[in-house]
């Protein structure tokens, strides 16, 4: 059985090739700007961290509290119909020191993103945030953290309403 | 357990935006077909002898077969116009001064969306005949506007 | 269950690069017609066409399935192009399978593209919108949060150190500088190369990554009456699965990707496999990161969990070993183009179980593999089982 050449050499271009003249190509950019509509859960979650409150959802058929908050629990498919305030302190579930900002600059403090799991809500059940006034080499798993929260005057019903957490 | 707020209170909707900002590369085929665009000002078709038919703008393999396609050649500076449409808005719905003339141009087995110009909007019909007015060298980068528009013969 | 039997008879791939000249249809057309020549096939004997590609974000073009038919000889043909993130490259071969296996069609092409290079600057924004719109991006996340996280959370859970998990990386790349058209095979790698290496998310560090690159892989899937027209040595697909968790990530522990057990499980009992660990003689999980090759394969239910560091420790995984694990050089020693890099695994596994595999084949004429990939934000999980 003959077995014919089954690897494509490509033409692979270094970064340079881009710069010296030699080689066509364009650039285009798309126009992205988007208005999300947030729902029932989310807008709630977002109006209430105007007020400084982060809230759950507890699914009355599983009895799990979850965060954010949504319309039906997505294990059971059964609605949900009570929204729960949460604490607004909690337990580092991970965390990492990141050095490259998204647009793949790099910077010499780290940021410090986590999942931190919310007082209130069940176990494993957390959101992203960012860890802030702490030595990054002193943030560990398990760590105890509160919010900081903007002044109320500054808030706008944005996850950015909490600035970071820092530990308790 | 509280009730939910009423759908004034809570906001309706979050703005953003992500860039998506894209480097085309043109390709092996499109390299070949616009460079020989911008250095000699012809357009370049490929030929396939299993379908017998002409690509342009030449590509490097005929979409039909899959045959990798080698024979490149330069194509006679003659389209027909097999549709064509006149635009009387720009594209943020204010009215143009002028209406532009956009046209499918056909040519060998292949052809261009592109411009028609010097003629009269109500003079245009499908089956004209038309040629590429080209760009002086010294304005052409490589480009499908190196071609500036198509006019009729 | 009613289904035929399904092999795969041909295979072929371009290099991985890390920034082609090709558009993504050349890219495509190269990988179709490597496929094609391998079994001396025309694409006028195939009946179907299944393409995998990322959406539009990353190359600008709305409908890119629709874009890259010309390329796939999806002329005039049945066509479907799916996305599952990373997941993609052994889903598109399920999506292949069951075209075949329902007795729609006899011959199917299945394909797996990916030109990462064109977003600018650099692939890794095109990410962003992997995360909640409303509740994650204004915290300006970037890709290399999610690994990092994830992989401070397994190495916690289970006390593997950095140094350990880079032997993941090293054996990985070793066996890529025997691929032909890898891109990061390095002979000479050690521990204390990646180790060494730039930290970009403690824990994660630059040689710990498989960098975006651009590449296309394709492969042919023929009933059982065709395939033995066309070779006397058709490797079949044995079992498939594939499954998907909650988008809600912050909500499930990292430290175990149970979305992997279960298409495992749903592969496992269509393949008759009882006993893995003893049934299964080639492993290819999927490795954009050196930590989750471990993640994987203790998904794939080939070691208890937080034990799979074991089989690099071992030597288990190297290809003389018990298990051979990614004898390709999977996505840390071939690359990344997100689709296709899964699509390349099956290939492996293809020229593996036919003995084709040159300088990396497995010895002892090994009979069963498995492939799996993983795909968006922690949540697919898509396994193939071939079986000589």
């Amino acid at each position: 059985m003959v077995t014919g050449n089954r690897y494509r050499a490509l033409n692979s271009l270094p970064e340079s090739a881009f710069h010296d003249g030699k080689l066509l190509y364009t650039f285009d950019q798309l126009n992205t700007h988007y208005a999300w509509d947030c729902g029932v859960a989310i807008g709630e979650y977002l109006a209430k961290l105007r007020e400084g409150i982060i809230i759950g959802a507890t699914c009355s058929h599983c009895h799990r509290t979850m965060v954010p908050p949504r319309l039906f629990c997505e294990y059971c498919f059964r609605p949900i119909k009570n929204f729960i305030p949460l604490q607004d302190t909690g337990t580092i579930l991970t965390f990492s020191l990141c050095y490259v900002t998204w647009d793949v600059q790099r910077i010499e403090i780290p940021e410090i993103p986590a999942v931190i799991a919310i007082d209130g809500a069940s176990e494993n059940h957390g959101i992203l945030h960012k860890i802030g006034e702490v030595d990054p080499h002193a943030v560990h798993i398990g760590m105890r953290v509160k919010a900081v929260w903007k002044t109320p005057e500054e808030r706008s019903g944005d996850i950015t309403d909490i600035l970071y957490f820092r530990p308790e | 357990m509280y009730p939910f707020l009423h759908p004034f209170d809570r906001p309706s909707h979050y703005e953003g935006l992500f860039p998506v900002t894209n480097r085309y590369t043109f390709g092996i085929s499109g390299e070949k077909f616009f460079r020989a665009l911008k250095d000699d000002g012809v357009i370049l078709g490929t030929h396939c002898p299993n379908c017998n038919k002409l690509y342009v703008p030449g590509i490097s393999f005929c979409n039909e077969c899959l045959l990798e396609l080698e024979d490149w050649r330069v194509v006679e500076n003659v389209g027909t116009v097999v549709t064509f449409t006149i635009l009387n808005k720009n594209l943020d719905g204010s009215q143009r001064l002028d209406p532009e003339i956009v046209a499918f141009i056909q040519m060998g087995d292949g052809g261009f969306v592109h411009r028609l110009a010097e003629i009269d909007p109500k003079s245009v019909f499908i089956g004209m005949q038309v040629a590429a007015v080209i760009k002086e060298p010294e304005e052409r980068i490589g480009s499908i506007l190196d071609i500036r528009y198509f006019k009729p013969i | 269950m009613g289904l035929r039997k399904v092999a795969v008879v041909g295979a072929g791939m371009t290099q991985f690069v890390r920034r082609a000249q090709e558009t993504p249809r050349e890219l495509v057309f190269k990988a179709v017609r490597a496929a094609l020549d391998s079994c001396e096939l025309s694409i006028k004997d195939i009946d179907a066409v299944c393409l995998g590609t990322a959406p539009d974000t990353f190359d600008g073009v709305h409908m890119n399935g629709e874009y890259l038919s010309d390329g796939a000889g999806a002329f005039g043909k049945p066509y479907i192009r799916s996305y599952v993130g990373g997941g993609t490259g052994v889903f598109v071969p399920i999506q292949g399978w069951y075209h075949v296996a329902s007795g729609l069609f006899d011959l199917v092409l299945v394909v797996a593209e990916e030109k990462m290079s064109s977003y600018y600057p650099h692939a890794q924004g095109a990410f962003l919108t992997i995360f909640d719109h409303t509740t994650e991006r204004p915290l300006k996340p970037n890709l290399l949060w999610i690994f990092a996280l994830e992989m401070n959370r397994y190495m916690s859970t289970y006390g593997i150190t950095k140094e350990e998990i880079a032997q993941v990386s090293v054996l990985h790349k070793r066996n890529a500088a025997d691929h032909p058209a890898a891109l990061l095979g390095d002979k000479n790698i050690t521990v204390k190369d990646v180790l060494d290496s730039e930290v970009l998310a403690w824990p994660v560090q630059r040689l710990d990554v498989s960098p975006v690159s651009d590449g296309a892989v394709a492969i042919i899937l023929a009933s059982e009456h065709v395939a033995r027209r066309i070779t006397d040595k058709p490797i079949w697909i044995e079992g498939v699965g594939w499954s998907l968790d909650t988008a809600y990530w912050t909500n499930r522990d990292l430290a175990y990707p149970r979305y992997v057990e279960v298409a495992a499980r749903m592969a496992y009992e269509m393949a008759g496999i009882k006993e893995p660990r003893k049934e299964i003689h080639i492993a290819e999980p999927y490795d954009p990161f050196d930590y989750k090759a471990l993640h994987h394969i203790e998904g794939l239910q080939l070691a208890d969990r937080g034990k799979a560091i074991e089989l690099y420790l071992s030597g288990s995984a190297r290809r003389d070993g018990n298990l051979p694990i990614c004898p390709s050089g999977g996505l840390l020693g071939v690359g990344n183009p997100i689709a296709a890099a899964g699509l390349m695994k099956i290939a492996e596994l293809f020229w593996q179980l036919r003995g084709e595999a040159d300088k990396r084949q497995v010895a002892g004429s090994p009979q069963k593999g498995i492939a799996q990939a993983w795909g968006d934000l922690m949540q697919v999980g898509t396994v193939v089982i071939m079986g000589k």
